[in-house]
């Protein structure tokens, strides 16, 4: 597993998140979804990978509270469709940070949430209102992990402070079964 | 070459904490699973080599499958082979199920012409194996669980509550959310009361591939408890023993208890 911390500190994260702005040119995701505190906007790169037996990965991307408490899901994306006698859930549990924090305390398939991942590329993760009105207020991580049969694990983690003061834009860059993270903020 | 494999056989069930102790163990296929019935299959073996089955199969008599609403489950396709026993367990409800082989054997060694004799086996067979008015009898009473844990979506803990016999691992921290580099926390009891004192050996799987036993050992304290920090994700199998004196056979001058669990490490 490669696990990226791009900040030392959630305390650090704003100011090197307006150096990272600058790089980035701080426009929004237009599926962006706005909330009393503030505005969140998700965008996960699945890359395309030269391999000679490719499956689309499983990813989940949620945020949490510190000690992974507060937990809310933004995206899984899994094969749904069931192969054989196997439900396209049974390997769910090879996400095994989500499956811990959340996954395991749900009925899958979850309403906004989950649903089958898509081709190599960058997507935006639908956001709703419902999922932001639950984020709670204070310093929080973004984490992204991905999964793939016969490939490896990764987990990238984001630090923010909800809701946002100010404007600001993170990445992080995955090495193998993840691409270029992007999480938006704006009050 | 006979005589000391049967003496060895009986080392495992009498000798706490023995250095020649063989290891009991069972190996569920995965133990953090989620579906509307999945399966997993399990080995069940004795060996010095954790999780290999190089030695002797693991006698399946003793079986006892509590699901998450404390319901016992048969085992399916049981088979005993040369060197270890497998079986299969349907999952069917969400929550966290306690797999254990259960032993409970009467030890017997006595002099009769100019040797050593002994009987090991049921309560039952003792009078009819072991003269009367045997020469220098020792009998021994030795309670035994191996087990292990799987959970089918959400960790539950209702099939882990204490039976009160022999004895038992209860968790604090729940065996099926143990994550490398950190620590676990676990209550050993002792017929329902607390196992003080007792030391705990927990030894890593893979043994084959290392030159070191890098065994851990730890002591609970006076309320049975123990803490374990788990360096690196793997199978791991934990063992306790204690002897005592409240056996329930009248030809038996003690007990000797055993606890052998395995317990699953994830990364993080």
């Amino acid at each position: 597993m490669n696990r990226i911390r791009p900040f030392a500190t959630p305390g650090t994260a704003l100011a090197l998140a307006t150096a990272l702005t600058l790089a980035l040119a701080p426009s929004l995701p237009a599926e962006e979804m706005a909330a009393d505190g503030g505005k969140l906007g998700l965008k996960v790169e699945i890359p395309r990978l030269n391999v000679a037996e490719y499956h689309r990965p499983y990813v989940a991307a949620w945020v949490q509270g510190p000690g992974g408490k507060d937990v809310v899901d933004l995206a899984v994306w899994y094969q749904v469709k069931d192969t054989g006698d196997e439900a396209g859930t049974k390997w769910l549990p090879d996400l095994r940070q989500w499956w811990r924090r959340s996954g395991r305390n749900q009925q899958i398939p979850v309403d906004a949430v989950t649903g089958p991942t898509p081709p190599t590329g960058e997507r935006t993760v639908k956001i709703d209102a419902d999922q932001l009105a639950k984020l709670p207020a204070g310093e929080l991580t973004l984490v992204v992990e991905a999964v793939r049969e016969v490939g490896d694990r990764e987990i990238l983690e984001i630090p923010f402070t909800w809701p946002p003061r100010e404007a600001g834009a993170f990445q992080a860059q995955g090495k193998k079964e993840l691409g270029k993270i992007t999480l938006t903020v704006a009050p | 070459m006979l005589r000391k494999s049967l003496l060895a056989s009986l080392l495992v069930l009498t000798a706490p904490m023995s250095a020649s102790a063989h290891k009991m163990w069972l190996l569920p296929s995965e133990t953090v699973l989620t579906g509307p019935n999945p399966s997993i299959t399990v080995d069940a073996a004795i060996s010095n080599d954790v999780f290999f089955f190089n030695h002797h199969a693991l006698p399946l008599a003793g079986l006892s499958i509590t699901a998450p609403d404390g319901s016992k489950l048969a085992a399916e396709n049981q088979a005993t082979l040369r060197y270890r026993s497998v079986f299969d367990v349907a999952l069917p409800q969400k929550g966290t199920y306690r797999i254990a082989a259960l032993t409970s054997n009467i030890l017997a060694t006595w002099e009769e012409d100019g040797g050593r004799k002994f009987y090991r086996g049921a309560k039952e067979g003792f009078a009819s194996k072991v003269p009367a008015g045997a020469k220098d009898l020792k009998v021994t009473e030795a309670v035994g669980r191996v087990e292990t844990f799987v959970t089918n979506g959400p960790p539950t803990v209702d099939a882990l509550k204490a039976v009160g016999e022999g004895i038992e691992l209860i968790p604090v921290t729940h065996p099926n959310d143990l994550y490398a580099g950190e620590s676990a926390t676990f209550k050993l009891i002792v017929d329902g009361k607390p196992g003080a004192g007792l030391e705990v050996e927990i030894v890593r799987g893979g043994i084959r591939y290392r030159d070191a036993q890098e065994e851990i050992q730890v002591k609970a304290d006076d309320q049975g408890v123990f803490s374990v920090q788990f360096d690196e994700a793997c199978m791991y199998w934990l063992e306790t023993s204690t002897a005592d004196d409240k056996t329930t056979f009248p030809a038996a001058n003690g007990r000797s208890l055993r606890y052998s669990g395995t317990l699953e490490v994830l990364p993080r």
